[in-house]
């Protein structure tokens, strides 16, 4: 195949499958054959356009592309069988949904005449998947499947990302019909605002200049709307010298080394950052949705300040907190128009007021919020991470994590200049996302440095995927943090129910050493505070994929926390928590919260 | 942050959607899914030649919590547009039921009476039942049931509430 519009051309149902890609600009998928899908991967076999990484679970091949995605900013695609291959990977799109990941996922389906007989390897694709994509559509006929197709695309990438599914039959993947190109392809009732209100982005503005305790409170929109978002970002924060804050998935949208950044907030963010969110007088959410990590007890979370909300998503505002100013539209556009509107009218910021508010600020900052106590014999987990992030730093570097304390500490201790330089799964907490994400980053930028920080107990959910690194020549260095527990569920353990550690000691591990050699792979051990350094430098030598053992700490707290059930005003540090009756730290009612 | 003794009022959604399938699962399922009440809902295609149906749902809420229904409909891809009827100027709206009733002498006589103060219509007859179809608002229904219960209530079926609003301008 050849590139240019085919439209008007007669092909194969499979053959404008693949066609449908190279037109969206497609150059990688992520997939798994089966039955129900061969004439599209016979299609694929005969062409040289399009690379296919061939994963070992379905479930792989949604984080990969979700590593693609969003490393990238463009739409991620996953072609995956009927049946298993669709509900294996339905956790990878829930995944999406939840973060506001672009994917297009194509099923392969029965064939139409056999849909609801239970047939072999039948399941109700669009019924199962129905809350768990943006959309998703099953194709009834192939004259319809060019438009489906580019249709899916314009869904996924357009106002709030999302997966969408399509779900193709195998008769129509065999049936010959006219291509029609993405040309002119919009959805006749899908259309999200992208412009902010005028009238309330003047609003704002004008609150802004009043305000004396301001703060910026970012999120994962400002990463969606793409590297301009994040340079607008950056202008605004330092011609206002507001203090800034985001979330875990807004982090690298305002680099960390700047001092305005006050490091993430929420559950396990910063003294300062959440000390700064609960006194504020006006908060300046940008992309973000007051997620319940990020708010603490929401009746006394940041009780008096004005509130600007801007988000691409409707349903999002005044869904949680109930905000003064709501503003509909793409959170670049709207930074952009705040921007020049500042500038034009000459705004300037409270300076006295702000000086004062910095002041108090700093009180917060000299609490060193994120300080532990180092050891010389064992590697503790913040040390681990700290180091990571000295000898592997760099704007080609990219960081996957599982999900954990050890997400906690990579978030925490490794900073990000960039954006699309952190892949991490937020809202649905999925472990076993970091791996295959990271081979997903890996592919997209094959000289860049790829490394997922690991729990051991996280890593080995899609373990499977160290044979997908190895076949496709993916060298991503995985540092797992191995503490042999399932770290974060046993500190709730220890903190809400009497350190019973109900089942999350994990007392057969495997040798990840030898594991990494049995999958073809590099195994790299280290015990020894004092041999990380070399050993870490030893990893990002080597030209292959590696399972870096990194024995740490076992029974490490992760701090500063929000215990359940407080507010930001409430939260427990290190220090603290040591000396304090760890197990009373949570009341009866923030014991029924997750 | 959002009051939690709002009061709970009832509200009638009019949704205009593409008539494809699967799009009154992906209602159905929202309401479902995020925790919503359905009291009644109502779909049928409406414009043919545009392939729009409109679904009518009454539902009840506190106002933020039925302004973030109408929210998470408008994101449905195949959902042209969201009308909280009762927020949005007058409206009317109609339900039809069909009910049947069995019994001889007296009780009979007298459910055939207060059909006729009802207006309802007998729809069919056999010496020992009715069944009336009546229009009207679900209080009136309600109401009309209620009567028919102790003179032999054997069977209801409603439609559910259709509504539009008054005046000259469409949705």
């Amino acid at each position: 195949m050849t590139k240019g519009s085919k439209t008007g051309a007669e092909m194969t149902g499979a053959e404008m499958v693949i066609r449908a890609l190279l037109d969206q600009g497609v150059d990688t998928i992520f997939g798994y054959p089966g039955g129900a899908v061969l004439p599209i991967y016979d299609a694929l076999f005969q062409q040289n356009e399009l690379q296919h990484i061939l994963v070992r679970h379905e479930q792989g091949a949604t984080h990969s592309a979700e590593g693609y995605a969003r490393s990238t900013g463009k739409v991620g695609v996953v072609l995956v069988t009927s049946g298993p291959g669709a509900t294996n990977a339905v956790t990878g799109m829930v995944d999406a949904l939840m973060d506001s990941i672009p994917l297009v996922v194509i099923t392969g389906q029965v064939p139409s005449h056999l849909i609801g007989s239970d047939a072999f390897q039948e399941c109700d694709t669009v019924g199962i998947t129905r809350p768990a994509t943006k959309h998703n559509y099953l194709v009834k006929s192939v004259e319809e499947l060019p438009r489906i197709l580019h249709e899916a695309f314009y869904v996924a990438r357009s106002g709030r990302p999302g997966p969408v599914l399509v779900d193709i039959p195998k008769d129509i993947q065999f049936a010959a019909g006219l291509y029609t190109g993405p040309e002119h392809v919009e959805h006749r009732t899908y259309k999200p605002r992208i412009e902010g209100d005028a009238d309330k982005i003047r609003a704002a503005v004008e609150l802004m200049a009043s305000a004396k305790k301001p703060v910026f409170y970012t999120g994962g929109g400002v990463i969606n709307s793409g590297t301009r978002a994040s340079e607008a970002l950056r202008e605004l924060v330092r011609l206002t010298g507001f203090p800034i804050t985001s979330t875990l998935m807004g982090l690298g949208a305002y680099p960390h080394s700047d001092k305005q950044w006050l490091g993430m907030l929420g559950m396990h963010g910063t003294f300062e950052a959440n000390h700064t969110m609960h006194d504020c007088d006006v908060m300046i959410c940008l992309g973000a949705r007051f997620d319940d990590r990020v708010t603490g007890r929401v009746d006394a979370f940041s009780p008096n300040s004005k509130k600007i909300h801007v988000d691409i998503d409707p349903s999002s505002i005044n869904k949680i907190v109930k905000v003064d100013i709501p503003i509909v539209g793409d959170v670049g556009n709207v930074i952009e128009a705040m921007t020049k509107l500042w500038k034009a009218e000459k705004k300037s910021a409270d300076k006295e007021a702000l000086a004062g508010w910095w002041k108090q600020i700093g009180t917060w900052r000299a609490r060193k919020s994120l300080s532990y106590k180092n050891s010389k014999s064992i590697i503790k987990p913040q040390y681990a991470v700290e180091r990571l992030y000295e000898l592997t730093k760099g704007p080609n570097t990219y960081i996957t994590t599982e999900v954990g304390q050890h997400q906690m500490w990579a978030a925490q201790y490794y900073g990000f200049e960039e954006p699309n330089r952190w892949m991490t799964s937020g809202g649905l907490g999925t472990m076993g996302y970091g791996l295959p994400a990271a081979l997903g980053v890996q592919v997209a930028h094959p000289d860049a440095l790829v490394c997922c920080i690991a729990g051991e107990a996280s890593v080995l959910m899609n373990m499977q995927e160290m044979s997908t690194a190895v076949q496709h020549r993916l060298p991503v260095k995985i540092f797992i943090l191995n503490n042999e527990y399932m770290g974060m569920v046993r500190q709730w353990q220890q903190l809400l129910h009497g350190a019973r550690y109900s089942q999350s000691y994990s007392e057969a591990l495997p040798d990840f050493v030898k594991l990494a050699e049995a999958y073809g792979g590099v195994g790299i051990r280290c015990e020894d505070p004092a041999e990380l350094d070399g050993k870490i430098k030893e990893m990002i030598e080597v030209d292959a994929p590696v399972l870096f053992d990194c024995r740490v700490e076992k029974i490490e707290n992760c701090f500063p926390m929000i215990p359940s059930g407080k507010a930001h005003n409430e939260m427990i540090l290190g220090d603290a928590a040591a000396a304090a009756d760890i197990g009373s730290v949570i009341d009866e009612e923030g014991k029924v919260l997750v | 942050m959002l009051a939690k003794n709002e009061i709970v009022s009832r509200h009638v959604l009019s949704i205009l959607v593409d008539n494809e399938p699967g799009v009154l699962g992906r209602v159905v399922g929202l309401f479902s899914g995020r925790g919503y009440n359905i009291e009644s809902l109502t779909v049928s295609e409406t414009e043919h030649d545009k392939h729009v149906s409109r679904i009518t749902i009454v539902t009840s809420g506190t106002p933020a919590i039925v302004d973030q229904i109408e929210a998470q409909l408008g994101r449905l891809v195949p959902v042209h547009r969201v009308v909280d009827l009762t927020n949005s100027g007058p409206s009317v709206e109609r339900e039809l039921a069909l009910i049947k009733v069995a019994g001889k002498g007296e009780m009979r006589a007298e459910a055939l009476r207060l059909a006729e103060a009802f207006r309802a219509r007998v729809m069919d007859a056999t010496i020992e039942s009715f069944v009336f179809e009546l229009t009207g608002k679900p209080d009136k229904l309600d109401q009309f049931i209620a009567l028919m219960l102790p003179l032999g209530l054997v069977e209801v079926s409603r439609t559910g509430v259709a509504a539009i609003s008054r005046g000259p301008k469409a949705m």
